[in-house]
């Protein structure tokens, strides 16, 4: 215990503080301009907002642009029409409905595979290698290009890795080729083959947003329900799911819309369709939406540019119409919980 | 849960397929006498449906990818990261309120949308820039993918600038820091790993996307530098080939399979990278 | 405050006696208050949105002293702290009247800028919170923002930063490993030592200890004393022990007031005011 002087400002002595000088830092380091400092935070504020706003300028440009192109030869009678050689008399009655039900066949089996797979990840899995594989790879899946999902759906579901024949022709039909319950083995070109190529696009999509629907569930809840002595299912049917609704049905929506845009999976499966019906069972012959304007947007002339505008116009309709779906959702459901 | 665990079994069953059917059909195509590995990997020339000789070299469509990847990227990667930065440091709420619903609703445009907007806008303002701007061309293309994946960048990194613990903003306030110093010196190299993870799958996105470069990039494989250049891309060549009336059993048919392999490793080998950095240079934060 | 620090260290002083002995000299002169003011304040209040945090408050805190602020959880001690080197900035509702001065310097004046403020006003948090970089860059992190370093000279204020905060004998060897590798104790002793490292004259920390384990405490607690004689230091901890070891002037908060300040010995020995006597000898908060 040193027995130092008090220092000179007259605090009083306590050992312990007596080592050492005042603030022992003194430096001829220049320093740095505190306006300039400021000034350099102002200008890279502005700098950040004009890059921000690129983006909504692109998308004013974009819709702008679409609109000024297809508003014209939008009409009732371009929805409810069936494809033509002329601009003048096409329509998109058979790629909507063709949209409609690939999308709809692709949601009835991504969205109850998708939720299961993420309920079991995140609820009934042991931190097991098995789970962690499965993690791994789903994140990889999402990672993979919506074409190579294409040639998977080819393979698997159209030719059925020719287990029935090379061709594509029906080696075994089920029922009535008019009829609603036809079904015939390879699917071919078929809406089912369509839907199911679709499902394993979004099929990662729909697990991850479901895993992180259940994630944003406090655990305290679950904690509290097993508390109660409920079992694990219990837990999760009457607790944790219900909980977790709104962002499972939010991530469901938002994979739909996914489902709908795709396009390039399809155009793998079965190439551009030029169909003159709307589907009539699993094995209709489709046309999709993306697709119609993929078409009409690669021949050079204008007037088939017009259309494709007009359709866009549908498709980012239909489109928007789901995200409000999935924003309501989220408004009116999610309030609660937060 | 007995099928819950068989749903998720589905998944390494879908891994496991892609991988077969791949791998057998490409094993397929270099079993045609026309081609050989050698040739797949060394030769410079893709030529597989005119003319008398068909070459099979992939160069040319890895570079038409690579130069297209690259203009979205360095659209994309800048204005992505500086608008994350924005949003999540600079902008209050409302602000906020108003430019996040604009990059969802760009995120959820389909990619066909893109490619139409490429080539009747994009194209022709580019045509007015230089005349050197053909009606394909790969900087249209190019830009309409940065477009396209610059909400996956924008999003991706904001989530991994706001998972920066407010504290770590705090301690750099209190040393005297502006916004800028926060935001630039710590928060940004905070999250770097989940920066860089943001921005390789938003490369592997553009790597595969299809659309857009079918429509506007043109249809030349070549190696070329040039911007203003037509090129093909990896997926630009099996939309031709899926499009195309080749039969199914021929050498041409069959390269798209090999063509798609190669996609497949590129994409794949991304991720697993982004997965990679995320694990290794992600700091805890308690 | 600018001579040049002897070769001792703090962490050569044996500090396990100080706190009995301070407590001694501190009962000898039981009036610190006559030393210069360092941060005056006057009639303050301060508001979030429309609820008032703080009501009018009237202290002197002592230039080169510990000062303590203690009461229970949401009275407001924290806040006050917080308006000292306006952290408080970056909540957009909060809001402030009244004198709060440092030297005669006006803090609230729209004039002063925060950033040239908290050169002079440092601050350690609740939980360390070192940034995820190498031990040296989080020192060297402040001063490269207000000056221009050659590297020789930020080498030598990283060294003596680290040996201020009694830390450098445990990190000099790994001067370039993650700050992020060191125990909790380690990672707040960093802490302040990258507050040191600009060169403040007023130390704010915001119960520095609450996160850490006894004897982390214990070392932390020892590292206020020996740099009391070259800040003034202002803490804000709920541990009235803590206070009693530490301070050497106390205030006392309680629902947005100052009920009660004066010498730490005082408050906790013969307080004027029934609250304070309640609070400190543990009959409530």
């Amino acid at each position: 215990m040193s027995s130092a002087p008090p220092p000179s400002n007259g605090t009083s002595g306590v050992s312990g503080r007596t080592d050492g000088g005042p603030v022992p830092l003194a430096s001829s380091a220049p320093y740095r301009s505190v306006a300039r400092r400021v000034f350099v935070n102002r200008a890279f504020l502005w700098a950040c907002l004009i890059t921000t706003n690129i983006a909504v300028v692109v998308l004013a440009v974009l819709l702008i642009s679409i609109f000024w192109q297809g508003w014209d030869t939008l009409s009732w009678k371009f929805i409810t029409s069936f494809a033509s050689r002329k601009p003048a008399d096409a329509g998109i009655l058979a790629p909507l409905m063709g949209s409609l039900w690939v999308c709809t066949i692709c949601g009835l089996v991504a969205l109850p595979l998708g939720i299961g797979t993420a309920i079991y990840l995140e609820e009934f899995s042991k931190r097991s290698r098995f789970t962690r594989i499965v993690q791994t790879n789903i994140m990889n899946l999402a990672g993979v290009p919506s074409i190579v999902y294409g040639i998977l759906g080819l393979t698997a579901f159209a030719r059925m890795f020719g287990a029935f024949g090379t061709n594509v022709d029906d080696a075994i039909a089920v029922g009535n080729g008019e009829g609603l319950l036809y079904l015939r083995l390879p699917f071919g070109s078929s809406v089912l083959a369509g839907g199911l190529t679709l499902m394993l696009v979004i099929l990662p999509v729909v697990i991850i947003s479901t895993q992180e629907a259940l994630r944003a569930v406090p655990s305290s809840l679950r904690a509290g329900a097993l508390a109660l002595g409920a079992t694990p299912w219990q837990t999760v049917w009457g607790i944790t799911l219900p909980a977790a609704i709104p962002g499972i049905m939010t991530g469901a929506i938002l994979s739909m819309s996914r489902a709908i845009g795709e396009s390039a999976p399809l155009l793998v499966l079965g190439g551009l369709l030029l169909v003159f019906n709307t589907p009539t069972n699993l094995m209709s012959d489709f046309a999709i939406l993306p697709l119609q304007i993929y078409n009409w947007a690669g021949r050079p002339q204008d007037a088939f540019h017009a259309i494709a505008a007009s359709a866009i116009i549908v498709q980012l309709g239909v489109l928007f119409l789901f995200n409000g779906i999935a924003v309501l959702i989220r408004q009116k459901l999610q309030k609660p919980l937060q | 849960m007995g099928s819950l665990a068989v749903a998720a079994t589905f998944s390494i069953l879908v891994t496991t397929t892609i991988i077969v059917v791949l791998a057998r059909e490409t094993i397929g195509f270099f079993e045609f006498p026309e081609v050989s590995l050698g040739e797949f990997f060394f030769s410079l020339e893709w030529n597989p449906l005119l003319g008398a000789e068909k070459h099979f070299g992939i160069w040319p469509l890895v570079a038409g990818t690579l130069l297209v990847t690259v203009i979205a990227a360095s659209f994309a990667l800048p204005v992505g990261l500086i608008s994350a930065v924005y949003l999540s440091e600079y902008a209050s709420p409302r602000v906020r309120a108003t430019l996040k619903p604009a990059l969802e609703i760009l995120a959820g445009i389909p990619t066909v949308v893109y490619g139409f907007f490429a080539l009747t806008v994009i194209t022709p303002m580019l045509g007015k820039i230089s005349p050197s701007f053909g009606a394909y061309n790969a900087m249209s293309a190019g830009l309409a993918t940065g477009i396209m994946i610059l909400p996956i960048v924008c999003s991706l990194s904001e989530d991994a600038l706001r998972a920066v613990p407010r504290s770590l903003r705090d301690a750099a306030f209190a040393l005297g820091g502006t916004r800028f110093d926060v935001s630039v010196k710590v928060v940004v190299p905070a999250a770097l790993s989940g920066v860089v993870a943001a921005f390789l799958l938003a490369l592997s996105r553009a790597i595969g996307e299809t659309m857009i470069v079918a429509l506007a990039a043109g249809g030349i494989a070549q190696i070329t530098a040039n911007p203003a250049a037509e090129v093909q891309t990896m997926t630009a060549y099996m939309v031709q080939i899926f499009l195309g009336d080749a039969p199914a059993t021929g050498v041409e048919y069959k390269s798209s399979y090999a063509v798609a392999a190669m996609l497949f490793v590129l994409t794949f080998g991304l991720t697993m990278v982004g997965r990679w950095v995320l694990r290794r240079f992600r700091e805890e934060y308690d | 405050m600018q001579s040049e620090s002897s070769t001792t260290t703090p962490s050569q002083h044996a500090h396990g006696h100080s706190v009995e002995l301070r407590a001694v000299s501190v009962a000898s002169t039981p009036n610190t208050a006559h030393s210069d003011t360092a941060i005056k304040v006057r009639g303050f209040s301060s508001w979030y949105g429309s609820f008032q945090a703080l009501k009018s408050l009237d202290l002197d805190i002592p230039s080169r002293h510990v000062t303590a602020f203690i009461g229970p959880s949401g009275c407001g001690k924290s806040t006050f702290l917080r308006w000292i080197n306006r952290m408080n900035d970056t909540i957009p509702s909060a809001r402030a009247e009244g004198t709060l001065e440092l030297h005669g310097k006006d803090l609230l004046a729209k004039s002063v800028d925060v950033v040239d403020l908290r050169r002079h006003v440092g601050m350690v948090f609740q939980k360390p919170n070192p940034f995820p970089k190498s031990i040296y860059d989080n020192v060297a992190f402040g001063p490269r923002l207000h000056r221009v370093y050659s590297r020789a000279e930020l080498d030598q204020l990283v060294e003596r930063s680290l040996r201020q905060a009694s830390i450098w004998n445990e990190v000099k060897d790994r001067l370039h490993a993650s700050a992020l590798g060191l125990s909790g104790g380690q990672q707040q002793r960093l802490c302040i030592a990258r507050a040191i490292a600009v060169g403040p004259e007023v130390l704010l920390m915001d119960e520095p200890c609450s996160a850490l384990d006894p004897k982390s405490t214990l070392a932390i607690e020892e590292l206020i004393e020996s740099l009391a004689d070259r800040y003034t230091i202002v803490i804000v901890t709920h541990n009235m022990q803590q206070a009693a070891r530490v301070s050497d002037e106390t205030a006392f908060f309680f629902e947005g007031r100052l009920v009660e300040s004066g010498a730490t010995e005082a408050i906790f020995t013969k307080p004027r005011n029934k609250q304070t006597e309640d609070y400190v000898t543990g009959r409530f908060g």
